[in-house]
This record gives structure tokens, sequence and C-alpha cells, in this order.
């Protein structure tokens, strides 16, 4: 088992257990232990861009020491590759990273400030999980790992927006990304285009008034990936899921001619074709995925 | 008598060294009515933030455990304004929303750790604001347990959070709805109840003391835990 420290942010802990569940499985799957920070804190949330607001920094900078405290303390051996899953986490703990690694002043601030903690080196780096099975495991060496392809089964992946951009944040290309693609065709699934794969899904609107630009945002997205002839979509953050999954039924309300479609996290289609389907956690998606998927065939009788 | 020098709200007074806070200020003519309480550190009444000379630190302390030092400027907190939430136990339900909705401010922590830094328990206040809000009930329970409420975590928020309250409701909902219940103890209450040891308690209360004490230094006495 090769180890990472791994930070789940809180939603992982919350309504994106099934996010976690997967993942921890999938990756223990192909030899990766997520080793979670015995000590962490919210990242945040959403980054500040506020050029001068330090305080902001201090959340995403104190998770990255317990990385450095973590290979001090022996738990890890020179590993300072964080892992992250939920995009937003990824975002603000990388962006924060970024901040702070090319502003030695404002470093050195943060570091005074937070006068418990070791200082922050700037050693970490902040990767999302499919980066890592990109550019560490190999979408080959993932296909060899595959007992179960997802054979014939259309998969849409939907970005969203903070696993690409800002640009020098973003995992992949902002405009044309793959690795969403290459990793369902390393399950052996087919990957399908859709034009709305990293339009925004109208985020924290659907806690406030605005509920109804979210759904709109579900049905464009939606309807998209069902043109193209999408069985399903992946997405790989908490938020984005929320609103293209839970809001279905609103969208729903608003226009009868809607359709439902099971919205998944990437891990959790991984898990079943990594023949780790009782961690697929397939029960906790408002749109149940399982019919579908028990009609194509990946998923056992025992249900 | 060595004496050292400390200024209650500005005003200098020489006390002789090694007294506490509290004593130091009642040696200067300073009587509590309000901020003492059982002079043992268990009570959180005697909050007590002070600045020591050529020091830029704000320090935070009980005054009844914490001996005066050359040069301190002291203030009593003796009250702490705190938004607390209303509820009855009985009639929510604990889950991973319940601390937040109860307590939405404290998704405006930081992380700044000032609260930790104030806690003159040494507790991770922290740590258990965050795990509070990410649902984590048991731990925030567990990491809140030696609280004594005396508010200088709260003073010192820049979030505004009132953390002991939201800690009092996590230990309150994990006592009610999630630590394991201690079966043997619910049954004994049944017996109780049922009258079991009526005519046992019926038979002491009738005995002469003479006879109680030796019923009693012959009682058997469970082995001590040896830690």
């Amino acid at each position: 088992m090769q180890k990472f420290p791994y930070y789940p942010g809180c939603t992982l802990k919350q309504t994106a257990k099934n996010f976690e569940k997967s993942a921890i499985a999938s990756a223990r799957a192909i030899g990766i232990e997520l080793v979670e920070l015995p000590r962490w804190n919210c990242c945040g949330a959403v980054s500040s861009l506020t050029s001068d607001e330090i305080m902001r920094h201090v959340a995403p900078i104190r998770n990255l020491v317990r990385v450095q405290q973590m290979n001090d303390e022996g738990m890890l051996e020179n590993e300072y590759r964080l892992i992250t899953l939920c995009s937003m986490c990824f975002n603000v703990l990388k962006r924060s990273n970024m901040v702070v690694t090319g502003d030695a002043e404002m470093l050195h601030t943060i570091n005074q400030f937070m006068d418990t903690e070791p200082d922050y080196e700037g050693t970490v780096e902040v990767m999302h999980f499919l980066e890592i099975l990109r550019d560490v495991v190999g979408f080959d060496k993932l296909r060899a790992r595959v007992k179960k392809p997802l054979k014939d089964l259309k998969i849409s992946p939907y970005y969203g927006c903070t696993l690409l951009r800002p640009k020098e944040v973003g995992i992949d290309d902002a405009e044309a990304p793959t690795i969403m693609e290459n990793f369902i065709e390393a399950l052996g699934g087919e990957a399908v285009d859709n034009p709305y794969r990293s339009l925004c899904c109208g985020s924290y609107h659907t806690v406030g008034e605005n509920k109804k630009i979210v759904a709109e945002r579900t049905y464009k997205i939606i309807n998209a990936a069902r043109r193209n002839g999408a069985d399903v979509i992946i997405t790989s953050c908490p938020l984005c899921a929320f609103n293209l999954d839970n809001r279905q039924k609103l969208t729903k309300e608003m226009h009868p001619d809607f359709e439902y479609m099971p919205v998944l996290y990437f891990t959790q289609l991984m898990a079943i074709a990594l023949g780790k389907e009782e961690d697929a956690g397939l029960e906790d998606n408002f749109v149940d995925p399982r019919p579908i998927l028990r009609e194509r065939g990946f998923l056992g009788v025992k249900q | 008598m060595k004496t050292v020098r400390i200024y209650v709200m500005g005003k200098e007074y020489r006390v002789p060294e090694g007294l506490t806070i509290m004593k130091a200020m009642e040696y200067a003519g300073y009587r509590f009515i309000r901020g003492a309480g059982c002079r043992a550190g268990f009570c959180g009444a005697c909050s007590t933030v002070y600045r020591k000379e050529g020091d830029y630190k704000l320090y935070t302390a009980l005054a009844c455990q914490t001996p005066v030092e050359d040069g301190m400027f002291l203030v009593q907190l003796p009250f702490a304004p705190a938004n607390k939430a209303i509820y009855d136990i009985n009639k929510i339900k604990a889950d991973d929303k319940t601390l937040v909705n109860f307590y939405p401010e404290i998704a405006r922590c930081v992380s700044c750790n000032t609260c930790t830094k104030a806690c003159p328990q040494e507790l991770d206040v922290m740590d258990y604001i965050q795990s509070a809000l990410r649902g984590d009930i048991q731990k925030t329970a567990e990491l809140s347990f030696d609280c004594i409420q005396c508010g200088l975590c709260a003073i010192r928020c820049p979030a505004e959070i009132v953390h002991y309250h939201v800690a009092q409701l996590a230990r309150r909902l994990y006592g009610k709805y999630m630590m394991p219940k201690a079966m043997h103890l619910q049954k004994r209450v049944e017996e109780i109840e049922k009258g079991k040891f009526d005519k046992e308690i019926e038979k002491l209360k009738k005995m002469k003391i003479e006879e109680l004490k030796k019923l009693y230094n012959s009682r058997d006495i469970e082995p001590e835990e040896s830690d």
C-alpha cells in the first residue's frame, strides 16, 4: 500500500459520505491508502479573491501544516502530496498554497500569526484524486485492475468549475479537458460529450431564494447529456452532485418533460468497476442509479 | 515580605509574591461579589485577562488558579454575554446538522485558533468547533469534556462564536442519544422501582447505629483499579 495524506473536508463527513466511502475502497483496491489527516479544519469552502485578506488563508494553510507534521511524526514517509476528493476543497487548498508560496511576506505573516504551529514551509503539493489516478497510478494501470468493465455504459463527465478554473489551479485544460473521459475509458465505459460539462451548476444559489437558477442549469446539463445518449453523469464535487442530483425534483416540477438521470461520484463507478460494489454507497444517491446499473449487469443479484 | 507590582484596571498595587490573582486583588482591597465562585478552578467564574510588561501577548486565565507576576495588567470578566439557543433536548434529533442548525455562526470559523489559545483548561477548542461544523457530535463532546464554561473563548473569537454553548449542546445530545446505554444500570433501576430492595431498606432503617457500623465495616469492597 502506498500511503498518501488525505483531506476529506466537511461535506464528505455529512452529505457526501458515499463519495468518501467509495473513494477509500477504490483507492485500496489499487494499492493506495488514504491516510486521513489526524486533525483538520474546514478549508474555508470558497477562496477569498481579496488580495489583502490574509486571514482567509489561515484555515487552508493550517491543514497543510498537518501534512508536514504527519511526515515529521513518521505517519508518512516523505509524502507531501495531499489528496483531496471534493473539488471545492481541492481548489481552495491549492489556491491558498499557491498564494502563500508565491508571496514570502504573506507566508511569513501567516506563520507569525499561527504561533502555536510549526511554520509552513511550502512543501505540500495539493492534488486531486483524479490527478493521482492519471499521473501517479496511470490510467493504463487502472485499466489493468478493472474487474468489471463498465462496458457500453454511456457516461457523461461533469467537471463543473473548481476542478478546472482558474487555469493555474485546474487539473486539466480549462476549455478542453480529457481527464474524466480518459478515466471513464479506463473503467471500460464510454464517455459521451456534453457541451455543458464545465458550465457552472448554480453553486450556492441552491441554498437561497434562487433555487430555480440551479434547477434550470440542471435541466440544461442533464438534457444535453441525454441528447448525447448518456445513461449517467459523474462528478467530483459534492455541491455539483447535490445540485444535479437532488435538484432534479424541482427541475421536474418546473419542466414536466424532464426525465430523471442518475448522478454519481466518479469513485462510485470506480468502486463498481474494481469489484467493490458493496462500498459504492449507491443507496445514498437521490436519483437511484441501481436500476440502470443492475439492468446492465454491473451489480450483483443481491441488493 | 517580597512583593510584586500588579495593575488592576490601570491602578498600581504592591501585593505579596505567590498569591493568586484573586487573593492578590482581595489583598489590595477588592471584594468579589461577582467573578468568584469555587476558588478551586472548577466553576469558571473568575475569568481574567492580562498583559505583562514588555510582552505583546494578551493572556487569559482563571484568577483563582494563576499566581501574580510582577508587572501584570489585570482585568476581570465576571460575565460573558453569550447567545444561547433555546431547545428542548427531548424534542430534538442528534444528526449531522443539529449543531450547525442551532448555532449557524460556527460556519464563520476561520480556524484562527484564538479560542484554543484563550482556554484556561487547555482544550482544543478550535478543533471541537471544527468537529461540530462537520457534524461530529461525539468528537465535539469528547474534546470539550473538561470545559468549565468560563467564556474566554467566546470573548476572544473574531467570528463571534459561543463555543461553550455549542459544546454543551453536543454533550447533551451525545449523552442522551448517542452514548452506549449502561444496560445493567437500567436493569437495576427497574428492580428498585419494582420494590426489590424495599424490604432490605426498611430493615436497615430500623437498625441500631452500632449494628449499622458493624455492617458497614464488614461490607464487601470491590478491588480498586490499579492505574
